[in-house]
């Protein structure tokens, strides 16, 4: 065991995890923020895509104890109060998504995609998201929604 | 996973004593390998050896007529840093294709090329540019470095600490990508520099290799007729549930024509 602390969204927690300890499972299962999924646990869905740092990383393929001292952001953290992220709005804009499964990992994705590149071309969001599964909406809304949190970014 | 102690090296030369004291202990480095395999419980090590954050195995630079950079810069530093887009834009084009954007994050060229996965990206540039890898304790020759499926010359305790590579006059990277995983079914990086004009194929057999028939077809000539037809031994290539020797052979093929082109295509 050992004794880590972790900034996830602005607030400082301080927790004992096991050395082997996933970052998702202390996420979901110590603080209880179940907005980051887990999806296929093998690093290919993306559903558990979180920021530590800044950037966009499968939390179920980082270890807690690699993220002490981290700064780190879920879903749960994006939105300013009732404000919505832009990337979470362009979502309920474009209908970008149906049972919702993967899109707290799609909007950590592209929230940070987008700061490395605000104004991206169709072949680059494809190449952004080649992180990121959705196993029912088919893309297509999605990428609108990336085209359109980058409008609404402006 | 089974249980393992983690400890975070807080040098290189930390990291070497904890290596030596504990026999069963890995290095841990960007862990986009290594965590997958825990979790698969294929492998039970005593502890993980943190070395993804330390400074003295960071940085890109140039030195002499190298481009020096550090084991663990992550492949999204490699391939979005101004210096790799201007000294060696192929480095940066093959770190851009590595896995997806989270892997890139997190994994690092020294954990590549000690891994050496068959399928893996940056050991093709490592063996096309005569890179040199330095460790804690020497300095390896791409040609001896890898030595097959998962196989390096890195001996116990020993740390990648930094690649140099050869800047070529000019050089390009092009793969077939897996379309699921994102490894390369065939990757080919061509390079035209000082160690003249090499062709390593990635992907496509048991391990990183040169076409060498098609290092002294282009050597003699260097356009695109000059792989027609060329011999490409089949024994080593992989053959699974995705491809046949024989079509991995042929993606080898038309992976080399495509680096070639673009390659050619520069100034």
């Amino acid at each position: 065991m050992t004794k880590i602390e972790l900034t996830v969204n602005g607030t400082t927690h301080s927790r004992e995890v096991e050395d082997r300890a996933l970052l998702v499972d202390v996420l979901r299962d110590h603080l209880q923020l179940t907005g980051t999924h887990i999806g296929c646990d093998t690093s290919q869905c993306g559903c558990c895509t979180v920021h530590v740092d800044g950037r966009a990383v499968k939390s179920c393929t980082m270890l807690a104890v690699q993220a002490a001292g981290a700064d780190i952001v879920t879903i749960e953290g994006l939105s300013n109060g009732d404000q919505l992220h832009p990337v979470q709005q362009a979502f309920t804009d474009c209908h970008a998504l149906q049972c919702g499964f993967c899109t707290p990992g799609m909007i950590m994705a592209i929230s940070a995609f987008l700061k490395d590149n605000p104004h991206p071309t169709d072949d680059e969001i494809y190449h952004g998201l080649e992180g990121n599964l959705c196993r029912c909406t088919g893309y297509i809304n999605i990428v609108k929604a990336v085209k359109r949190s980058a409008k609404l970014m402006k | 996973m089974f249980q393992f102690n983690y400890v975070k090296a807080k040098s290189l030369s930390d990291a070497q004593a904890l290596i030596a004291a504990n026999p069963d202990a890995k290095l841990l480095s960007g862990g986009m390998t290594l965590i997958p395999t825990l979790k698969q419980r294929l492998a039970q090590p005593s502890h993980l050896v943190d070395i993804g954050g330390l400074s003295e195995l960071r940085g890109i630079e140039v030195n002499d007529a190298q481009l020096v950079i550090g084991a663990a810069t992550r492949h999204h530093d490699v391939a979005t840093s101004p210096v790799v887009k201007k000294t060696l834009p192929a480095l940066a084009s093959l770190a851009y294709q590595i896995g997806d954007p989270q892997v890139r994050n997190r994994g690092t060229l020294g954990g590549s090329i000690a891994n050496n996965d068959p399928a893996a990206d940056y050991p093709a540039a490592v063996l096309a540019l005569d890179a040199t890898i330095v460790t804690n304790k020497r300095e390896i020759g791409a040609s001896d470095f890898f030595q097959g499926m998962f196989a390096t010359a890195l001996e116990e305790g020993e740390i990648v600490v930094r690649v140099r590579f050869n800047i070529p006059k000019r050089a390009a990277y092009e793969k077939f990508a897996h379309p699921a995983s994102g490894y390369a079914m065939a990757g080919v990086f061509v390079a035209d520099g000082s160690a003249g004009l090499r062709v390593a194929v990635t992907g496509a057999a048991s391990g990183v290799f040169r076409w060498s028939e098609a290092e002294q077809a282009l050597t003699k000539k260097l356009n695109f007729a000059a792989l027609e037809g060329l011999p490409l031994d089949l024994t080593n290539m992989n053959e699974d549930i995705h491809a046949t020797r024989e079509y991995r052979a042929n993606l080898a093929r038309v992976m080399t024509k495509r680096a070639l082109l673009n390659m050619l295509a520069q100034k």
